[in-house]
């Protein structure tokens, strides 16, 4: 794998590497590279395998992350490649002539966070919500819980327990303090 | 009364089908539907107790909850038991049990499908979210009461309601039609114009006639 990053390294301006298990690791490179470097990993380094392609709203540096997450049968490695770009206007190159699957995700994209893939086939057509007006909904910024209110009949008298709260009174009653779970990281 | 007159009394009864294409307004029907009474007091009561006897289910898991009528149809619970067997078409079923949350897309099938359904029908909502919208009631696709789009004749709370809830629903169910008290379909009729504003106000893209005969 480490001959691998090194080959990439080499070919694109990798900004960012991560490895998270032995077999899931990270790249972050430039848009304009995606394609090239997609292109290279499927035909000559095995990765044939696109599992999904998804999207981070990074609301806060005004970005979006997408996440080609490749995979190689022969070596059981998953590799995903990772590329910044703007929330304002997003756009972005369509992946569906090296994988024909693409356009599906490229179809929910669009739908569910309004990146545009400009050549990609049926991609404006509407996927599970029919008829949409909004903002695209998986957006931060969009407030659904305002729209649920505003769209759908509330029944009065809805209460909840929020779990933590309800064993703290329930269950650990006679406790100073509730357990707290200690993660490695705090 | 001239003749005119009585021919736009009748337009004005019939319903507008705006939704549809020019071309395909002479392919569908544009009757409202009509309130069904009882024949005869006595005889409409033998009618129910048959009726609470043979329920066929329409098979259409319109959420998650329908995981749990694979059990309730099957061996382990068996539902014949009680009169009840499933119907893949809406055309051959009487219950339509809607199984957990609905979102925009499926609830227009829902309606499509329940509007299909011959007479007498039922409703049976199972589940939190058909109540109240569940854990989904801040979702910006599902929607939180279901009797503001179909009358419902029995809800089932639970999420997931078991098998057990459910057959004590159907329970429920027959004693509520043997006692001539499921008149869903007549609500419906009688409130039309409200579900269809309700309706038409969540499904933007209507593009089916006003009432699926």
């Amino acid at each position: 794998m480490e001959q691998l990053i090194k080959k990439i390294k080499g070919m694109v301006h990798l900004r960012a590497y991560g490895k998270q298990r032995d077999d899931l690791h990270f790249v972050t490179v430039d848009k304009a590279q995606l394609e090239m470097i997609l292109a290279h990993l499927k035909n000559y380094e095995g990765f044939t395998h696109l599992a999904f392609l998804q999207a981070v709203d990074l609301l806060e540096e005004g970005k979006f992350r997408l996440i080609y997450m490749l995979y190689n049968y022969s070596t059981n490695v998953n590799l995903g490649v990772n590329v910044l770009i703007d929330r304002d206007n997003a756009e972005m190159n369509s992946i569906h002539k090296l994988w024909a699957h693409g356009w599906q995700y490229q179809r929910e994209l669009h739908e569910l966070f309004g990146i545009d893939f400009p050549d990609s086939p049926r991609v404006h057509e509407s996927f599970v919500l029919e008829g949409w007006e909004e903002m695209p909904p998986m957006r931060r910024d969009f407030d659904t819980l305002e729209y649920s209110n505003r769209t759908f009949y509330q029944r009065p008298g809805r209460s909840t327990n929020d779990p933590a709260e309800y064993m703290k009174e329930k269950i650990y009653k006679n406790y100073p303090a509730a357990p707290v779970i200690r993660r490695d990281n705090e | 009364m001239s003749n005119k007159h009585i021919d736009e009394i009748e337009n004005q009864m019939k319903l507008a089908n705006e939704s549809l294409p020019e071309k395909e307004c002479s392919l569908f029907a544009d009757d409202r539907p009509t309130t069904v009474g009882a024949f005869n007091k006595y005889y409409e009561g033998f009618l129910n107790w048959a009726r609470s006897r043979s329920l066929w289910m329409l098979a259409f898991g319109t959420g998650c909850g329908a995981t749990e009528l694979r059990p309730l149809m099957t061996s382990r619970y068996d539902m014949s038991r009680y009169g009840i067997a499933p119907r893949p078409t809406p055309r051959q079923a009487s219950v339509f049990v809607v199984g957990g949350y609905a979102s925009i897309k499926t609830i227009k099938r829902i309606i499509r499908s329940y509007e299909q359904m011959q007479g007498p029908k039922y409703v049976i909502a199972l589940g939190s979210c058909t109540i109240n919208g569940g854990m989904y009631y801040d979702s910006y696709n599902t929607i939180n009461r279901l009797d503001y789009y179909i009358p419902v004749d029995v809800y089932i709370a639970g999420c997931m309601p078991r098998p057990e809830a459910l057959i004590a629903g159907f329970n429920r169910l027959k004693e509520k039609i043997r006692a001539g008290e499921c008149e869903g379909m007549n609500e419906y009729v009688e409130k039309f114009d409200w579900y269809k504003k309700n309706q038409k106000q969540i499904i933007k893209d209507w593009n089916m006639p006003d009432y699926n005969w």
